[in-house]
């Protein structure tokens, strides 16, 4: 019974994966891109709890859940943490418009195919064959992180790229093992705090979190 | 002996929380001081262990020490304590609980910078480069100007997504492992070389991960955060980030090259490592010669080291014990003139070079260590840093890399031509006429560190036992023969 609906399971959860990494791109209010990393984040921990099922192994039952909590419900809430009707009228004001973003977007999902493909010869499994949205996300990120000038934004970005990584370890080799997958988690907790610090700090150092106004440093 | 492998890592967080608690008390002021040995005397406890033929191994093999591991763990400590006795802060009478907490962060920093050099795991090893930028975070930003900030902010964000496309690479290294019977990320497992790695899998995953690794040894073209976050940063915290944080980013390439030799032989990551390595030379000698602030010179002058040592590693095994001493020159030295840069900019108040005039005859207290500092830093004998470029020259000329060590020599004289006439500015020259001042004597600060760290790197190149027996042990090991 399992076994006919899990190449749809997997699937439906890359497809929801890449599809939030697209509207991210597309969508400017810091709330909705929060919203999203929060959708990514379940989706991220149904294809390791559908991958664990799959392959009868608890430990990544249990990863799911970390992920869950971690990246589902812990990050956006960081994030977000803030009162809702200051957060609802953050816009980003990116680099590049809306349909330019996208087909770069397209262009980066079809350049990850080709790459998965060519390079390392697409597996002939279901989850070997969902393997190019992962480094599509990374790439997505990569965009993000260049073509956003918000403090927060340039946050999700980051996370939406190591949602990317997390979706190859899955999708390659089942995971990594439990220990490096915890410290991992661990790691970018820390860092997603510490930069929520930071553009604490730079909103009452510059009156702002554009990190346009970060270029006192230059030789 | 497996027990040590523990001190460099549960000592330096007992003296956190230590700290922490007294911070009320003049006494944490020592906490950095007190990590930094305990990590130095663990670490030569554990080389003199690889010396006698042991590798102790702990925490069911997730931690090992062999002969590489032993020596950079002593590198870690003894760089350390340069870096936080020579910074030592005068005590003042009401600590605030800044201070706590920044002796805290340094503690942490080295435990991870431990880690990362202990660990039996590229997995494990990641985690702890990744805690690194963690603990230095707010260290870099720890005065809160402007200026701090937005080099804390660059730091974080590069630093995090080079080492998030390390990641990437390990993982990739792991999807290779699992094709085969025993998926592992132990370094030791996986550069056996009858494991039957995915080439392509490895091809791609060594490139990543070494790519990570060098954004965060600051090799150009990913070093833009570097200048920033060592010339921001207190003197003792660009001090270990310059002197040893980086050499432990080299360790990492070193160990995925070891792992990447195996499957796919030398020549990528050659390729690799020398364009990256001429490219650090390349743009720490154009902005050395306009340089005009001290702290962002001696954070080129990293880029410009890392850079040679990077080729020293694309060159392989016969340069590999010129690299391995170069990293514990460099660390020295690198450390000292970061301290002795924080004591000039308290005492002169301007980190601009063209304000910090006739330094020799105002400050000689000062003026001379900085002035034997640079002579070994731009590569004057008898300091080791001039043995260690001859050995990776004269390697990279005896394996066919001649080309690459040509042009490295041209754009290390332009260097030390930069280096010179900067530092001439600062230490010579008259005061000017009509300012009556007194001759200044004082090192303000501990003396005791620098003269130690100084007397160390001339003398070391000169030690064949058992510096010289260390160091062919650790290239060894790479060589996957240990």
């Amino acid at each position: 019974m399992f076994e006919t609906f899990y190449p749809q399971l997997i699937g439906l959860c890359t497809g929801a994966l890449l599809l939030t990494s697209a509207l991210m791109v597309w969508r400017h209010s810091l709330l909705a891109s929060i919203r999203l990393l929060a959708l990514q984040g379940i989706a991220l921990a149904a294809l390791v709890a559908v991958i664990g099922i799959a392959e009868g192994e608890s430990e990544l039952v249990l990863v799911s859940l970390l992920i869950l909590s971690v990246k589902g419900i812990g990050l956006p809430w960081v994030l977000a943490h803030q009162s809702k009707a200051s957060i609802k009228q953050i816009q980003e004001s990116p680099r590049l418009n809306p349909t330019a973003a996208l087909l770069a977007v397209t262009l980066l999902t079809i350049l990850s195919y080709v790459v998965v493909s060519r390079v390392f010869g697409l597996g002939d499994n279901e989850t070997g064959h969902a393997a190019p949205i992962g480094l599509a996300m990374v790439l997505i990120g990569f965009l993000l992180l260049i073509s956003r000038r918000r403090a927060r934004s340039q946050l999700i970005g980051f996370l939406l790229l190591d949602n990317g990584i997390a979706t190859i370890a899955f999708l390659t080799s089942g995971g990594v093992p439990v220990l490096l997958e915890f410290a991992v988690s661990l790691d970018v907790l820390l860092v997603v705090l510490i930069l929520h610090v930071f553009t604490g700090r730079m909103r009452t150092k510059f009156g702002g979190t554009s990190v346009d106004q970060l270029r006192e440093l230059h030789d | 002996m497996s027990l040590v492998l523990w001190i460099p890592l549960v000592g330096p967080l007992a003296f956190a929380g230590l700290g922490l608690l007294l911070r009320n008390s003049t006494l944490h002021r020592f906490v950095g001081v007190a990590a930094s040995s305990a990590v130095l005397v663990s670490g030569l406890l554990l080389v003199s262990a690889a010396l006698d033929g042991t590798v102790p191994s702990s925490g069911g093999g997730m931690l090992r020490a062999d002969a590489l591991s032993a020596y950079m763990l002593g590198v870690v400590g003894v760089v350390g304590l340069i870096s936080t006795w020579g910074g030592l802060s005068p005590a003042t009478p009401h600590p605030t609980e800044d201070a706590a907490g920044y002796e805290a962060l340094i503690a942490l920093f080295l435990a991870a910078m431990s880690l990362a050099v202990l660990a039996d795991s590229i997995g494990l090893m990641w985690a702890a480069v990744e805690a690194t930028t963690i603990a230095t975070a707010f260290l870099v930003g720890h005065h809160r100007t402007r200026r701090s900030l937005e080099a804390a902010w660059k730091y974080v964000i590069l630093g995090s997504v080079g080492v998030a496309i390390a990641l990437l690479g390990i993982v990739l290294i792991y999807a290779a492992s699992v094709g085969t019977d025993t998926p592992t990320l132990s370094w030791l497992l996986l550069s056996r070389s009858d494991l039957g790695l995915d080439p392509a899998l490895i091809t791609a995953g060594g490139a990543l991960a070494v790519l990570g690794f060098a954004t965060k040894a600051g090799l150009a073209p990913m070093h833009s955060w570097l200048p920033d976050a060592h010339s921001q940063a207190p003197a003792p915290v660009s001090g270990l980030m310059s002197g040893v944080l980086l050499s432990v980013a080299l360790y990492a390439i070193l160990r995925i090259q070891s792992i990447t030799n195996l499957v796919i032989g030398p020549e990528f990551l050659r390729i690799m490592l020398s364009i990256g390595g001429l490219l650090s030379l390349l743009v720490a000698a154009s902005l050395l010669i306009r340089q005009r602030d001290y702290k962002r010179m001696l954070a080129y002058s990293s880029i410009e080291h890392m850079g040679l040592m990077a080729i020293g590693v694309a060159i392989g095994p016969a340069a590999l014990p010129s690299v391995l001493l170069y990293i514990l020159g460099h660390g020295l030295i690198k450390a000292t003139l970061f301290v002795i840069s924080g004591r000039i900019l308290s005492v002169e108040g301007t980190p601009v070079i063209s304000d910090v005039r006739a330094l020799l005859i105002r400050r000689p207290g000062l003026a001379v260590p900085w002035l034997i500092a640079m002579a070994a830093i731009v590569g004057f004998p008898p300091f080791s840093i001039f043995f260690s470029e001859i050995g990776i020259f004269m390697a990279g000329w005896s394996v066919g890399l001649g080309g690459v060590v040509a042009a490295a020599l041209m754009l290390l004289l332009v260097i030390f031509a930069a280096f010179t006439r900067l530092t001439v500015q600062m230490t010579i020259g008259a005061p000017p006429e009509g300012v009556a001042f007194t001759p200044d004597y004082s090192a303000h600060g501990p003396r005791l560190p620098i003269i130690l760290a100084l007397a160390t790197t001339a003398t070391v190149a000169f030690v064949a036992e058992p510096v010289g027996t260390l160091l062919l042990q650790a290239t060894a090991v790479l060589g996957g023969t240990n």
